[in-house]
């Protein structure tokens, strides 16, 4: 299947080993991976903090760039999530039906990499080693917004040498939140605290997740602490072999 | 008299105030036990019910259909109403509620009246409107007499009182109402307010109520509660006054059927509430001889006019969103500065105040999604939020044209849309990032950023540009 990945600009600029796993795994399933160089960024952080006019070109944009992609796949549950449930507000706000009717048609081929390989693919062991001791965050995108469910975790379970430790509390926000982590600053650190508690008591060596930007909230955070304690996206997991498995 | 159109404005911003609050120990403790045990026990009573999905969608359908023909229901249970023997008058804002409501007291000649727990008269300020004309309220519910007493105002919808914990309440009540001792077990304080409220309920001349639903079609009015002051109010006192927001109506008897079901699961986490009182205009010789009925709108019909805002109107008040909210729970209710608090209240006070008054508490949710999850009615919260942050800046932008200064936040929004907006300019602001990094970078990471940025680096350390971002990476494999 060829697969066009929708990298988001956020791990584009600051977290490209997670593209880059996503680039290995999708290979090593057998799949031809094209990445259009047009795509920038989605417009959630302008869209979900009130600038949606500024918004709207971006949305133009990712459909134009992504028109003649058959099947779309991102790491960011988030981000796929603005595509699939906002475009749509999205393009009535901007009072353009050929937009919408364009952007109705695009949703349904943009996947969340853990549906993608689950639901889409029927999937669960990818052939994946990671001998860590682990434990999933599962975000609030990827959870209410998407529906995920426990894709990621039928995933997570299947890894050789895995040792995947629940979360307490799992489905509760660590409180980035876009910009709610800069402009409620204060209520934010008071999610994460308690998010950081559930993560340290796990003892886990990683705290994995389907969005890079949760992670950037929480593993800063743990990072700040000196805490060590790592965080990775799924795909970083989902990537790694065992040393001379075959491929 | 000074009052203000809705004395939910908040007077300043939820992160200021939420800072504050965040600082309590005492209040993160008990709002942390409070919320996880009602949440703890809305889940088990949800989960028993196998067609609890379908009943929200009823109740969402019910409302949709009933606030799309408001006109024409309101008009309906005036009618019925007053068939049965009621008074109905219409308020267009708090003002002219609170005037019909003292003119009733007063032609009377009460110098009393008993409350029963109602957040309508809380958001017309009722209270201070009948102390200036020197008519004593009394609050009946445990918990509204407590905020009463100590002269605070309601941190969350259903449980008034939800901040503080029993030793606070015990200090309370032997400070105001003159007790030498007393414990702080329930069963003690509770009898305590008991007493208290005994003899008030027998000297009352009038009870002045909220509504939970409104039938159109027989004119029936529904008060649900859990500790029978309010069927104390609703049978003793000869004349009754209740408030109404017009958006609390139902068309048929059989609606009730559904909300019956959907609010005390919702609110309390129990399959049945306690009491259920139901009452119809007035009948000779039993309960009380005149019934009022006042319809309010006090910003109902802007709110109704606009199609994505307008499902905020379908909230039956239950306070599942306030106890699953993990900002609420954090903050408490007094951060919203609002009569309805938690993320109802993030998306009704902007509306009936406006964006331009109540600006910041659109912006208190992290969008997790939470509230939408459990709301009865499935209020699309989120949706709503995101929603108004756009008339939010809006409104600041059109100001800004009128010459205004732009914010930082503003020019930094549409610096980073035009950034997007060019495959090339993207690229040399990564490049750009990476160079500018280095002034603040400390081995390999962002300890520290400056102004409005700061609130990140507060806790966080920051992830710097990579030194091949993905697209220079793929660059290389081709």
């Amino acid at each position: 299947m060829q697969v066009s990945l929708f990298i988001t600009c956020f791990n584009d600029t600051l977290f490209p080993q997670t593209g880059r796993a996503v680039v290995t795994l999708l290979e090593r399933l057998g799949h031809t991976v094209r990445f259009p160089e047009e795509q920038t960024c989605c417009g959630q952080m302008h869209f979900n903090t009130g600038y949606q006019r500024e918004a709207i070109p971006l949305v133009r944009r990712f459909v134009e760039v992504f028109a003649d992609s058959e099947i779309i796949v991102s790491p960011s549950a988030s981000c796929v999530g603005m595509v699939r449930d906002l475009y749509p507000r999205a393009a009535e706000l901007a009072e353009d039906p050929v937009l919408l009717d364009r952007v109705l048609e695009l949703a349904p081929r943009v996947f969340e990499l853990s549906e993608f390989l689950v639901n889409k693919l029927g999937l669960e062991d990818v052939g994946a080693y990671f001998p860590h001791r682990v434990t999933y965050h599962p975000t609030c995108h990827s959870l209410r917004m998407l529906r995920v469910g426990d894709a990621p975790l039928k995933l997570l379970r299947a890894v050789r040498g895995i040792d995947l430790i629940e979360l307490p509390r799992a489905e509760e926000c660590c409180g980035f939140g876009g910009t709610f982590a800069v402009k409620n600053a204060d209520t934010s650190m008071a999610m994460l605290g308690d998010k950081l508690r559930c993560v340290l008591d796990t003892r886990a060596q990683y705290c994995v997740s389907a969005d890079t930007s949760c992670l950037m909230h929480i593993g800063g955070a743990l990072h700040r602490q000196r805490a060590g304690v790592g965080t990775v996206h799924l795909a970083e997991i989902l990537a790694m072999t065992e040393p001379g498995a075959s491929r | 008299m000074k009052h203000e159109p809705i004395p939910t404005r908040p007077a300043i911003r939820f992160e200021e105030a939420a800072r504050l609050a965040l600082a309590d120990t005492q209040l993160r403790r008990n709002m942390g036990k409070a919320t996880q045990t009602i949440r703890g026990k809305r889940a088990s009573v949800v989960n028993e019910l196998p067609d609890w999905q379908a009943l929200r969608e009823a109740g969402r359908a019910i409302k949709e259909r009933t606030i799309n023909q408001l006109g024409h229901y309101l008009l309906e249970l005036e009618a019925s109403v007053q068939r049965a023997g009621g008074q109905v008058h219409w308020a267009r804002d708090a003002a002219e509620a609170n005037q019909i409501i003292t003119r009733i007291v007063a032609s009377h000649n009460a110098r009393q009246v008993v409350k029963i727990k109602s957040l309508t008269t809380d958001e017309i300020g009722l209270n201070d409107a009948l102390a200036e004309v020197g008519i004593d309220a009394t609050e009946t519910d445990l918990a509204e007499l407590i905020i009463q007493l100590a002269g605070e105002r309601s941190s969350h919808i259903l449980v008034p009182a939800i901040h503080k914990n029993r030793a606070e309440i015990r200090d309370l009540f032997m400070r105001r109402l003159g007790i030498k001792s007393l414990s702080d077990e329930p069963r003690a304080l509770a009898a305590v307010a008991r007493a208290h409220l005994r003899k008030k309920f027998l000297e009352a001349p009038i009870a002045v109520s909220g509504a939970n639903f409104a039938v159109a079609e027989t004119g029936s009015v529904c008060i649900v509660e859990s500790e029978g002051n309010g069927r104390m109010c609703l049978t003793l006192p000869k004349v009754l006054v209740s408030v109404m927001g017009i958006e609390k109506i139902l068309p048929r008897w059989e609606d009730l059927e559904v909300f019956l079901q959907l609010l005390p699961r919702s609110s309390t986490g129990e399959r049945m509430n306690p009491y259920t009182s139901l009452w119809t205009g007035v009948t000779t010789g039993d309960g009380p001889q005149e019934f009022h009925l006042v319809f309010l709108d006090n910003g109902r019909t802007r709110v109704l006019a606009d199609p994505i805002g307008r499902q905020a109107l379908y909230c039956i008040r239950c306070s599942a969103c306030l106890n699953i909210c993990p900002v609420y729970e954090r903050t408490g209710g007094h951060a919203y500065h609002s009569v309805y608090p938690g993320p109802i209240g993030a998306i009704l006070t902007p509306q009936l105040a406006g964006v331009e008054n109540a600006g910041s508490l659109p912006y208190a949710s992290s969008l997790c999604g939470a509230c939408y999850e459990v709301c009865p009615v499935k209020i699309n919260i989120p949706e709503v939020l995101i929603h108004l942050r756009g008339e939010v800046v809006r409104h600041k932008q059109d100001d800004d044209r009128a010459g205004a200064w732009p914010s930082a936040e503003g020019m930094g929004m549409k610096l980073l849309a035009n950034v997007f907006a060019d495959r090339s300019r993207y690229e040399r602001s990564q490049r750009l990032g990476r160079f500018g990094q280095r002034f603040f970078m400390k081995q390999g990471y962002i300890e520290h950023l400056p102004g409005q940025l700061g609130g990140w680096t507060a806790m966080r350390d920051i992830y710097p540009v990579a030194p091949q971002t993905f697209r220079e990476w793929w660059k290389t494999r081709q």
